[in-house]
């Protein structure tokens, strides 16, 4: 079982001293709420996509890949990469050339967003989001597994002998999670591939979900990936914690209710129907033990602690609270509650183990540079030279 | 011809009224028209259930449902007595020359598909008879988005109304319509085919929404791609 954080990387007035963050501040407090998860022992940070203030993460990669110098063992994610907007063939270059440089820290989350004029800022059409999304996926799944890929869709040119570069770490592409809460056919092509399904359960009530993430599990295993139970499920969460309760309301109270997300819905009735866990590491494990109740076994735990303008400092108590109280006891925990043959969330590590057992990764080195600056069918020396390119037909 | 199925179980009625004094003249008409049409179905062997749905002691939590999207409690309870009615009586007060804000944020939390073909009483009451045209003008407009089924006849109450004998025969005409679309089953005999062209959310709210893997059409042109489809049939890749 994997636990970490996601931030969407806001800047917003802290209600208590009314002073707001530089985007330049905030740039490099995510970088230190990374590290410091880094070095409490959780296992993920992921990080969001958004082009409009007042968040800041429009480049996700160029963040992540200077928080893979600096950090040691935790896992790189997004939350999410936007799979409508973005084209894919910048997501397989950009993200495998990540996965490099984080030495397999990597996988993502991709997923349609949530605000709407980003479509037009990139030159897309909502309207067409969902099959967007689905086609997008289809080309990146591709780009990663193919040396060359031959190809044509509805909203991109066609690709012709194309290879995305570089091929992914071991020629083992991220893992790959599909967020989504709502549209049941991002969870079918979730299942299909066999890559992981990711719920982000906060703003919601209480398992409003779990239909979904049912309906992933059963794909799941009529693809044959595994059983139901087996499925890779991923989970949001948010916390605020402190030693007792009372101090955990009275302290983040203020940044709920200053935060329009929330709707002036009183703090305790969040805390009542959403997965919102305010309180001392005892309520919030056990709060977060009721998702497994509710979900059954699942992959990763990921858990919002720096929204709503909560000061640095704060926020890296947060993590420290987290990785030194409550995460290890949840750990033992659920380890101890899961069925047999429920597997962990996959790393780099695992997929090359499944890919190669006991043999060498495949490490793809290009033939010579032919003058043209194209390969075409066989760019690298292990590829077949005789392999013919199809072009796709002009129409 | 084949016999009503649904003959012998009683007809759920649920009447939603954004009245807020207490009594409420919309209230009152609700409960009128209410109970007019619970006459005319036991005059026809029927028995019928009405479940009054009052807002206005929910308006807050209709207010934040508006701003957060999910409902509370209370609201979905409300939501879960519609999605099962078989008839709708739907009544506001008329306020500043249009349906109350109340009644249009609740209508406005309710998903599209939740009242498709419902048949539909629609009611306003208003200080003067300047507002008749709220009903036909905004609420069937409103309920026509829905595609709810409301009946020809609308009614409307200012106050001169409440001594006069002709509303209530406009009570009697409208629950005569709606009675006559209950006892057809409409609403079954629009649906039973063509649920499936409607747009639907994942388990929302609708009685018939799509909750499990057994409710899903695989074969969508949507499905396809989800399963690693192209987005249109893909030309033979050898050129052939």
């Amino acid at each position: 079982m994997q636990f970490g954080i996601f931030s969407i990387g806001d800047i917003a007035r802290d209600p208590l001293t009314g002073r707001t963050p530089s985007e330049a501040e905030r740039i490099q407090n995510i970088v230190r709420i990374a590290q410091k998860a880094d070095e409490v022992g959780l296992d993920v940070f992921a990080l969001g996509e958004h082009h409009n203030p007042p968040f800041v993460p429009s480049s996700p990669v160029a963040i992540l890949s200077h928080v893979a110098a600096l950090t040691k063992n935790i896992v790189l994610s997004t939350a999410v990469t936007l799979i409508t907007t973005n084209d894919p063939v910048r997501i397989a270059e950009e993200y495998a050339m990540l996965q490099h440089l984080a030495k397999g820290r990597l996988d993502l989350m991709i997923g349609r967003g949530n605000t709407v004029p980003v479509y037009p800022w990139f030159g897309q059409d909502i309207r067409q989001g969902v099959p967007l999304a689905l086609e997008n996926y289809n080309l990146l799944h591709r780009l990663w597994r193919e040396d060359v890929v031959d190809w044509e869709g509805s909203f991109r040119t066609p690709l012709q002998g194309f290879t995305a570069t570089p091929r992914p770490l071991d020629d083992v592409p991220p893992f790959v999670w599909h967020g989504s809460i709502r549209t049941v056919e991002i969870a079918e092509q979730a299942a299909y591939y066999g890559n992981g399904y990711f719920a982000n359960h906060i703003l919601a009530p209480n398992f409003h979900f779990k239909p979904l993430v049912d309906f992933y599990r059963e794909r799941y295993e009529f693809y044959g990936h595994g059983t139901a139970q087996q499925a890779i499920v991923g989970l949001g969460g948010q916390v605020f914690i402190a030693k007792n309760s009372q101090d955990a309301v009275t302290q983040f109270r203020p940044y709920f209710e200053s935060y329009p997300l929330f709707g002036g819905t009183p703090l305790e009735v969040y805390m009542e129907r959403t997965p919102l866990s305010v309180g001392s590491p005892q309520e919030v494990i056990e709060k977060t033990l009721t998702f497994q109740e509710g979900f059954g076994d699942y992959q990763r735990q990921l858990f919002n602690v720096d929204l709503g303008g909560l000061p640095i400092e704060q926020v890296l108590e947060q993590i420290e609270l987290l990785g030194t109280e409550v995460v290890p006891v949840l750990r033992k925990e659920l380890e101890g509650r899961r069925a047999p043959g429920v597997p962990d969330a996959p790393t780099h590590a695992s997929l090359v183990r499944a890919k190669y057992g006991d043999a060498e990764p495949r490490q793809p080195a290009p033939r010579q540079h032919r003058g043209d600056n194209v390969i075409g069918a066989s760019p690298y020396l292990d590829n077949d030279p005789n392999q013919a390119v199809s072009y796709p037909s002009v129409h | 011809m084949t016999d009503n199925v649904n003959e012998g179980t009683p007809v759920k009625i649920v009447a939603i009224t954004a009245g807020v004094s207490d009594p409420s003249t919309t209230r009152m008409l609700s409960d009128r028209i209410a109970q007019k049409v619970t006459d005319l179905l036991r005059a026809q062997g029927r028995e019928a259930i009405v479940t009054t749905v009052d807002l206005a002691p929910m308006a807050g939590e209709i207010a934040q449902t508006l701003v957060t999207t999910y409902p509370g409690e209370r609201v979905q309870a409300a939501i879960d007595v519609i999605a099962e009615a078989d008839a709708l009586i739907v009544s506001t007060p008329v306020y500043k020359a249009g349906v109350s804000g109340l009644f249009k944020s609740f209508i406005d939390i309710l998903d599209n598909d939740l009242i498709i073909a419902t048949p539909t009483i629609l009611a306003a009451t208003a200080g003067t008879s300047r507002h008749a045209m709220v009903v036909d003008e905004q609420m069937r407009g409103l309920f026509a988005y829905l595609r709810a089924l409301p009946v020809p006849t609308s009614l409307f109450a200012a106050p001169e109304d409440w001594g006069a004998s002709a509303l209530t025969d406009r009570i009697a005409r409208a629950a005569t319509e709606l009675v006559a679309l209950v006892q057809a089953d409409v609403r079954t005999a629009m649906t039973a085919s063509s649920w499936d062209q409607y747009q639907h959310q994942f388990a929302g709210n609708a009685k018939r929404a799509a909750r499990s893997v057994g409710d899903i059409d695989f074969s969508s042109e949507l499905m396809r791609m989800a399963a690693g489809g192209a987005s249109r049939p893909k030309r033979d890749a050898s050129g052939a």
